[in-house]
């Protein structure tokens, strides 16, 4: 073997990613970060397994620009694919290069050498060393060759085990982990931003004279709409925030779109349509042949989602000596900085950028927004440490949505019920506004300053498997397929990249739809699947999930109660996940209630099966959370959904029972989990309601007024 | 300079001069460094910034810190001695009942409210005692778990 990991290519100096430490600890690096999905235990647990110490042992730490270990985003299920395989490699070089001068300084034939807990010793008595004699604190000064094959998967002890817990849970149930909220400076001020009432909103007039009095009040930053204030203490920000509020004229206009139709408004919305084959779009779309005569059509909606995490947005910045440091939850440092310089005309190279964990990050949330408005106020108050926090209404009206999408879905079937024609149609708004140079930074506080810095203007990606189109591709075999993406180029309200981008919407209306033409013909949902589906992979996902319920597929025999299933392989090249779904339709009140919920997964090689299992049921619950309550509200000009009140979220008690099962496969690429279930969800829970109550329902969220609604209709 | 106020927080008389409308939830983050309890959304609807209050999860950052006066106020920092984790700290390890962490520090203060009370309570009895608490993560199956293990290895 010798092809490196991509990221190993890409940074093969071993310094980089293993440290041997001066104590009996090894530090390993990574250019990911850790958003709540648990990446730090499951590199730890690499590398441990690679290096032959204990898991207790290995550091790790993420990504800083003063490291130099770039690895872009955080983002697409890609981590363990990317700084996993890549940090597996290095360890295990690491690991060869200690061997060899164990065996110069203790003159002892590789092969007769053994590792134990980083004691590197001669079993038949020729002395012992540790990793920690031989280099603890020194570089080693190699560049990775990809001559040294990793362990076997036989010889695994750590990987793919359930021993050793989650390295961060100890400081997280003590309250001792520094969220990007907790962290204190001797220098800080605390800071907030007064935002603009709406999307479009122009500040005309601010009298801030009675905030300048106001006790612990350092300065009011004003630049065209942007205002900020800094104070001594919190406290004191968020009550001169509360007055520049009052005090504050602004010009409003109604841009948003139409509520409550947001599907005929996509359909409408000038745009590009593109064909897209083998994942891809590729050339134009053709329009529809309109001799075929459909067995079935049907079509499906979401609305705007939110990221909505626990804790709102946050980051802290110093301006001193013409360097810029930002502590920041961003999904990606580096192009952040890029970011960053480019707003602010610094050269990259007089900012750091350093992540801390912030609360549980779902795709690009208003970390990076966070950031630029911590480094704007910094910069107008040099030498200080401006800790900006956003409040709860700030984050709801104002984080990036998940983008609303119309899915259409048609279908031929033939006289044996096998699916002989099938076509696709997906209409959404962009999934990609994260932090860009060349003059469009797309970071909030841009378009409000003076000069503004505009957002750029929406463009349609074109690679596979990218946003509005991803999983727009069947993982069934169907001989004739045309699947359209229909880029919408208008962005009434920001949409970026929310857990798994288009395949929720896309997944949740094919395997709805599925689902739709197994009832058409009278076949199981489980057997129509399995006569489409050639993937011996997603076969055994699909049987090993209706397994764990033991459900064959059988329609509900008893009306109010039923069960569905969904299946999809993430991306079309990530994990396989099904979900089977049991419920319940209340007759009096028309909730739907979640019994039960039973996933099965294919990730490849399993490293942490617990954290794997966590990634899986909590994708699905907030899956399930989006499908059941979820939509951001507005009027023609202001957003409605400011807390948790206008803008509800699942709870302990619409929580179901769940179990798990975890396709282990040793030795196969690592295949991302953390967001493979979040379409099949959606879909599973929409098939049991038709199986319990005879009921399609086509647009999230099922609302109980939808349920009455379809109901009737049905 | 405003008055002291005297503050009981984790069996220790705390003595701070701030404002008596000042959220309580600052006065612990700012003022005393207690930072386990988050600010989630400063209007009572999440429990992130949950506290024992006497013995009940109680939200702190819409209460301004002299309504706290003469109360025993016990943080999740108060809930660990010397190393020693509380049960339902080692429950939430155990079951890995976390992802981000943010909910955390309420949701193991509204368990431990919920155990003092009801030592061995249904499962409907425990949705209904974390029913306010907020979480995003989809974690709640394992944080039910967690405290139904409490319990089981209590009897």
């Amino acid at each position: 073997m010798s092809s490196l990991p991509p990221a190993l290519a890409a940074h093969p100096d071993l310094d980089t990613w293993v440290r041997v430490d001066v104590e009996r600890t090894i530090t390993v690096f990574t250019g990911k970060v850790e958003l709540g999905q648990g990446i730090v235990s499951a590199l730890a647990r690499v590398a441990a397994e690679e290096l032959d110490v204990a898991f207790e042992r290995v550091r790790v730490e993420t990504a800083d620009t003063d490291h130099g270990l770039d690895e872009r985003m955080t983002a697409g299920s890609r981590s363990m694919a990317d700084s996993g395989t890549a940090l597996r490699q290095a360890a295990a070089e690491v690991r060869a290069r200690l061997l060899e001068l164990a065996s110069a300084a203790l003159e002892v034939p590789l092969e007769r050498l053994q590792i134990l807990d980083g004691t590197i010793s001669d079993p038949s008595g020729g002395g012992r060393v540790t990793y920690w004699q031989l280099a603890g604190g020194q570089p080693l000064r190699r560049t990775a060759t990809g001559l040294v094959a990793p362990k076997p998967a036989g010889a695994h002890r750590l990987v793919g085990r359930s021993e050793a817990n989650r390295s961060d849970l100890r400081e997280l149930v003590t309250g001792a982990t520094r969220f990007v909220q907790d962290l204190r400076h001797e220098l800080m001020v605390h800071a907030r931003v007064v935002r603009p009432p709406s999307r479009a909103a122009r500040l005309e007039s601010l009298d801030d004279a009675p905030v300048r009095g106001m006790a612990g009040v350092i300065g009011v930053v004003r630049n065209g709409s942007f205002v900020g204030v800094l104070a001594e203490r919190e406290e004191q920000a968020v009550r001169a925030a509360e007055v520049l509020h009052s005090r504050a004229r602004w010009a409003e206009e109604a841009t948003l779109p139409p509520r409550g139709a947001l599907g005929s408004w996509l359909r409408e919305q000038p745009g590009e349509a593109f064909l897209v084959t083998d994942g891809s779009p590729a050339g134009p779309a053709p329009e529809p042949d309109g001799a075929v005569q459909w067995t079935h059509r049907a079509s499906y909606t979401r609305p705007y989602l939110m990221h909505g995490s626990i804790g709102p947005s946050a980051a802290m910045a110093l301006w001193q000596d013409g360097r810029l440091s930002v502590w920041t939850h961003s999904q990606g440092v580096y192009p952040l900085r890029e970011a960053l310089g480019d707003a602010l005309e610094l050269p990259t190279d007089a900012i750091r950028v350093l992540h801390v964990v912030g609360a549980g990050c779902y795709g690009h949330n208003a970390a990076d927004d966070a950031a630029f408005d911590a480094a704007l106020l910094a910069i107008a108050a040099p030498g200080r440490a401006v800790m900006l926090k956003w409040s709860r209404t700030d984050e709801h009206q104002w984080e990036p949505y998940g983008a609303p999408a119309l899915v259409e879905c048609s279908a031929v079937l033939d006289e044996r019920g096998r699916i002989v024609d099938w076509s696709h149609d997906v209409w959404g708004t962009t999934h990609i506004s994260r932090p860009m140079t060349g003059g469009s930074p797309n970071l909030l506080a841009g378009p409000h300053l003076d000069p503004p810095l505009s957002y750029r203007g929406p463009a349609p990606f074109l690679v596979k498997e990218a946003g509005i189109h991803r999983n727009a591709t069947p993982i069934y075999e169907l001989p004739r397929q045309r699947i359209v993406k229909h880029f919408v180029a208008a962005m009434p309200l920001r949409t970026s990249s929310l857990r798994s981008l288009g395949a929720y919407a896309n997944v949740f209306a094919i395997e709805s739809f599925m689902d739709e033409l197994a009832a058409l013909r009278g076949v199981s949902p489980l057997q129509f699947r399995l006569m489409h589906l050639g993937d011996t992979r997603a076969r055994e996902v699909l049987q090993a999930a209706a397994d764990a319920a033991g459900w064959s597929g059988a329609a509900s025999a008893d009306f109010g109660r039923g069960s569905g299933v969904a299946l999809a392989r993430y991306k079309g090249s990530a994990a396989y996940a099904a979900v089977v779904v049991r419920l319940h339709v209340d007759d009096e009140t028309a909730v739907i209630v979640l019994d039960e919920i039973f996933i099965a997964a294919d990730c490849g090689e399993v490293v942490d099966p617990s954290g794997a299992v966590n990634q899986l049921e909590g994708g699905a619950l907030q899956s399930a959370s989006w499908t059941l309550k979820e939509q951001v509200v507005f009027d023609s000009t202001t957003v409605n959904s400011v807390d948790w009140d206008t803008y509800p979220i699942l709870r302990f008690s619409e929580v179901p029972r769940i179990e798990s099962v975890l396709l282990d496969r040793p030795g196969q690429p690592f295949l991302g989990i953390g967001e493979a279930t979040q379409g099949p969800t959606g879909a599973a829970i929409s098939n049991a309601v038709f199986d319990a109550i005879g009921v399609r329902l086509r647009d999230t969220p099922f609302t109980p007024a939808r349920v009455r609604e379809a109901a009737l209709v049905a | 300079m405003p008055d002291k106020i005297e503050l009981d927080i984790n069996g220790r008389r705390e003595l701070v001069a701030v404002e008596p409308d000042t959220p309580f939830l600052q006065v612990l983050r700012n003022d005393l460094g207690l930072t386990a309890a988050k600010y989630g959304c400063g209007l009572e609807q999440c429990f992130a910034c949950a506290v024992l209050v006497d013995g009940e999860a109680t939200t702190t950052c819409a209460s301004g810190v002299d309504a706290f006066v003469g109360r025993r106020v016990v943080t999740l920092e108060g809930l660990s001695s010397a190393g020693r984790l509380h049960p339902v700290q080692q429950a939430f390890i155990d079951e890995e009942a976390a992802q981000c962490g943010y909910c955390i520090p309420g949701m193991i203060v509204g368990a431990v409210a919920l155990l003092e009370r009801t030592p061995n309570p249904t499962d409907a009895e425990i949705r209904e005692a974390l029913d306010p608490h907020l979480c995003r993560c989809g974690s709640h199956w394992r944080i039910i778990k967690a405290v139904r293990r409490v319990a089981r290895e209590r009897s």
